[in-house]
């Protein structure tokens, strides 16, 4: 069966975007993609959206990006997920080229969530848990991965310092990655003084509400080697679920579905934890990374902690993390995140990224968590 | 009915909207499956073990430990009177888990992961509709049961 190539990738600015709708936002990560893969939009089969449509005034989203592109008659449609909505756009125009029925797809994951209060945003968010027996008492997104925090805690003595590490190693790299919404280092004892959000979670511990669009052009294999003079080739993928409530998660110290998906997309690319030289993992708050850490097999279960600390997950430690600064530094406008992911790892495996640049980077991995877990992707990237 | 459940509700039509009476006269209730004999907390109607449809209430003695807890600063929309507030998640003592607001008998400061608590049915005071919860409470907090139905 054919190989599915990466052959353009383009990127907005995330941040708080007043000045464009959805579709505008999509179109510029659209017109960059093109232009990066030199890709005429006459060859594009098919488009992909991967968006949340609850943030959006416009009901329907797909139809209206694909006006926007100019790509009538051609197919769309939209996929769903909660924060992992990107991941399954990635997913499924794999598919659809892997079953033959399209050559080139592009994948536009995108969100403007700037129109609504961050007030709205926590009762939406806080609903992504069970409604009926959870979301009745007030759960919040950020209060939910608390939980997870607090019995991590409880379990392998991670610390609230260990916790702001991960922070300020995302931050750091945000301030060299132009694309970020924030572009300023941190220090731990900033992270601790920030507003509490969800005991032990302060503001620094939590990812920013951002507008953003990302767009990849995929191919299988005999046109990606056309289009492209250094595709980047998707070559393992990883999907699983978890339950929908936290009262049927036996384990609150991770998330089962990460690691069931990291150990799909590892089996499909023949590849182990160790051979991954670079990551983007779903760092909604500073213990998710920490977790998945642990769920991706990049240390052992409880040492998620150290390994921070260690700066094991910075470059030139043993698996660089989120060295484009993360959800963190970057911003989450969620359904554009497991795209974004994508497009730094392709340009990590082309060796694009400068000063961010990890060295000879062959293999690369995101991890896209929708909800609590609810849902993970995995999706495992190579260079020629 | 199982609108009078919560603060805000999302989910006034369910199978199991029963339960919301049976809080309402201080009674903290699973299901059992009437096939099986599965018992499930929170209560479903169709029943995860055999799927049988057929299901009894059974009341659940409300004891518990805590698993875990966050005391939430940021509230979402409808919940900015009450916040902040701190949420426990407990393994109850028959089966189930069960996700609720520390009461008043507990300090902040006093709650550690593993520690006992007892459910306590709760009406809310200042509102004219029948609104319905439940607290997490030292072991030994009594309440008033009734029987409405």
């Amino acid at each position: 069966m054919t190989r599915v190539g990466v052959v353009g990738i383009g990127h907005t600015v995330f941040g708080r975007r007043s000045d464009a709708t959805v579709q505008e936002l999509a179109f510029e990560a659209y017109r960059e993609a093109l232009a990066d893969g030199d890709v005429d939009p006459s060859v594009i089969d098919a488009s992909v959206i991967g968006s949340v449509p609850e943030y959006h005034k416009q009901r329907s989203l797909a139809g209206v990006i694909q006006e926007y592109l100019d790509l009538n008659p051609r197919p769309t449609w939209l996929t769903e997920v909660a924060c992992a909505s990107g991941s399954a756009a990635i997913r499924t125009a794999w598919l659809s080229i892997r079953a033959g029925v399209h050559d080139v797809v592009a994948v536009i994951g995108c969100q403007k969530m700037t129109e609504l209060t961050t007030a709205e945003i926590l009762a939406l968010m806080g609903r992504v848990g069970d409604v009926q027996w959870e979301s009745v008492f007030g759960t919040t997104f950020p209060g939910y991965y608390a939980m997870f925090a607090q019995r991590h805690k409880h379990e392998f003595g991670t610390t609230n310092d260990q916790l702001s590490l991960v922070a300020v190693k995302n931050h750091y790299y945000g301030a060299r990655n132009d694309k970020a919404l924030f572009r300023k280092e941190i220090t731990v004892e900033k992270a601790q003084a920030s507003d509490p959000v969800a005991s032990p979670l302060n503001v620094y511990d939590c990812c920013a509400n951002a507008d953003g669009a990302v767009c990849l052009i995929l191919a299988a294999e005999d046109r990606a080697r056309d289009l492209s003079d250094r595709p980047v080739w998707l070559d393992g993928l990883g999907c699983a679920t978890a339950s929908m409530s936290v009262l049927r998660r036996p384990d609150l110290t991770g998330l089962p579905s990460a690691a069931d998906a990291a150990q799909q997309a590892y089996d499909m690319a023949g590849v182990a934890a160790a051979d991954i030289d670079v990551a983007g993992v779903h760092d909604c708050f500073t213990i998710a990374e920490i977790m998945a850490y642990e769920d991706l097999g990049f240390c052992a279960k409880g040492e998620g902690g150290a390994f921070i600390q260690d700066k094991a997950s910075y470059i030139g430690g043993s698996s660089p993390v989120n060295v484009d600064g993360g959800l963190k530094a970057k911003g989450h406008p969620i359904g554009a995140t497991g795209v974004s992911q994508a497009y730094e790892i392709v340009r990590q495996l082309r060796g694009d990224c400068g000063e961010r640049q990890v060295p000879d980077a062959d293999v690369g991995l995101t991890h896209n968590v929708g909800g609590i877990g609810q849902y993970c992707f995995v999706n495992l990237f190579r260079r020629d | 009915m199982f609108d009078w459940f919560g603060k805000v509700s999302y989910c006034p039509h369910t199978k199991v909207a029963g339960f919301a009476r049976h809080l309402k006269d201080g009674r903290i209730m699973g299901s059992r499956c009437e096939a099986c004999g599965e018992v499930a907390f929170p209560p479903r109607a169709d029943c995860p073990a055999c799927r049988h449809d057929a299901f009894a209430f059974v009341e659940m003695s409300g004891a518990g430990t805590v698993v875990t807890y966050t005391r939430i600063d940021a509230a979402p929309a409808g919940f900015e009177d009450v916040t902040p507030f701190t949420v426990g998640v407990i393994d109850l003592e028959e089966t189930g888990r069960l996700l609720a607001w520390f009461g008043e008998t507990i300090d902040e400061g006093d709650i550690r992961i593993g520690m006992p608590v007892q459910v306590v049915p709760r009406i809310f005071e200042d509102t004219e509709q029948i609104k319905v919860h439940y607290t997490l409470e030292q072991p030994g907090t009594g309440w008033v049961k009734t029987d409405s139905s």
